[in-house]
C-alpha cells in the first residue's frame, strides 16, 4: 500500500469512528430524555393499570425515546469497537443525574456524586476489560 | 430500589437469551422465529415493566445509576454461560461499579 492510500484508509477508519462515537453520543442523549419522560409519566400517575399506561402520554414519549435510543445502540455497536464505545455510553448516567436535578429538583449530595462518578469509570474500566 | 434491582437481574437474563439466540440467525426468518430472542425480549420487556414500577418513588438520580448492577449480573452470566474470561480490568471495573451502588444507596435520602 502506498504512503497516500494508507493515509485515506487510516482516514476513513477514523471517520467510521467518529461516526460510531456521534451515534453512541446521540443513543446517551434520547436515553436521558427517555428517562425523564418515564418519571413525569409516572409522576401523574397514581394507580397503576392498563388503560391509564396506555393513555399516558409522557411514558408512551419516553418508550419511544427509549426504543431510539436501543436502536441507535445496537446499529453503532454493529461497526464499533465495544470497549471505545463503552465510556460513550456512561455519559447517560451524567446527563440523568444533571437533568434529575435540574428538571425534578432533586437534591445532589457527595455521596450521590461519588456514586455516579464511580459507576462511570466502572462501566469505562469493564469496556477496556472487553478489549483484552 | 429493590424492585429497580430486580428489573436490572431479569434484565441481565435477557442479554444472556439475546445472546445464545444472536448466534444462531442466518436469515431473517430464522431472526424472528427464534425463540431463544423472542425470550430475550420478554425478559427485556418484563426488567422494563419492574423498572418503571421502581422509579415510580424515590429520586431518579439514585435509582437511575443502581441499573448499572445488571453489568454485573452480565459478567457473570458471560463467565458461566459462554466462558468468557473475567479480566483483572473487568474485576476492577466491577468493584467501581459496586462501590458506586454502595455509595448512591448511602446518598438517598
Amino acid at each position: 500500500m502506498t504512503n497516500a492510500a494508507a493515509d485515506l484508509f487510516s482516514m476513513t477508519e477514523r471517520a467510521k469512528h467518529l461516526r460510531c462515537v456521534a451515534m453512541v453520543f446521540c443513543c446517551t442523549v434520547l436515553g436521558a430524555a427517555a428517562q425523564m419522560f418515564f418519571k413525569a409519566g409516572l409522576l401523574r400517575m397514581p394507580h397503576f393499570s392498563v388503560p391509564a399506561l396506555l393513555t399516558n402520554w409522557p411514558l408512551l414519549v419516553g418508550l419511544v425515546l427509549y426504543g431510539g435510543s436501543t436502536l441507535l445502540l445496537v446499529l453503532a455497536l454493529r461497526e464499533g469497537e465495544l470497549s471505545l464505545l463503552y465510556p460513550v455510553i456512561s455519559l447517560t448516567y451524567a446527563w440523568v443525574t444533571i437533568l434529575s436535578v435540574w428538571r425534578l429538583g432533586e437534591t445532589m449530595n457527595a455521596f450521590k456524586l461519588g456514586g455516579v462518578a464511580a459507576i462511570i469509570f466502572g462501566v469505562a474500566l469493564l469496556g477496556r476489560g472487553n478489549r483484552a | 430500589m429493590i424492585l429497580v434491582l430486580v428489573a436490572s437481574f431479569i434484565g441481565s437474563f435477557g442479554a444472556v437469551f439475546l445472546k445464545a439466540g444472536a448466534g444462531r440467525t442466518q436469515c431473517l426468518k430464522s431472526l424472528v422465529f427464534n425463540p431463544r430472542l423472542a425470550i430475550g425480549v420478554c425478559l427485556f420487556l418484563i426488567s422494563t415493566v419492574f423498572y418503571l414500577l421502581g422509579i415510580r418513588r424515590g429520586e431518579l438520580s439514585v435509582l437511575y445509576p443502581m441499573v448499572s448492577l445488571g453489568y454485573i449480573w452480565t459478567l457473570f452470566w458471560s463467565r458461566l454461560f459462554f466462558g468468557e474470561p473475567l479480566t483483572k480490568m473487568k474485576f476492577a471495573g466491577l468493584g467501581l461499579i459496586l462501590f458506586g451502588i454502595i455509595l448512591l444507596g448511602m446518598g438517598n435520602r
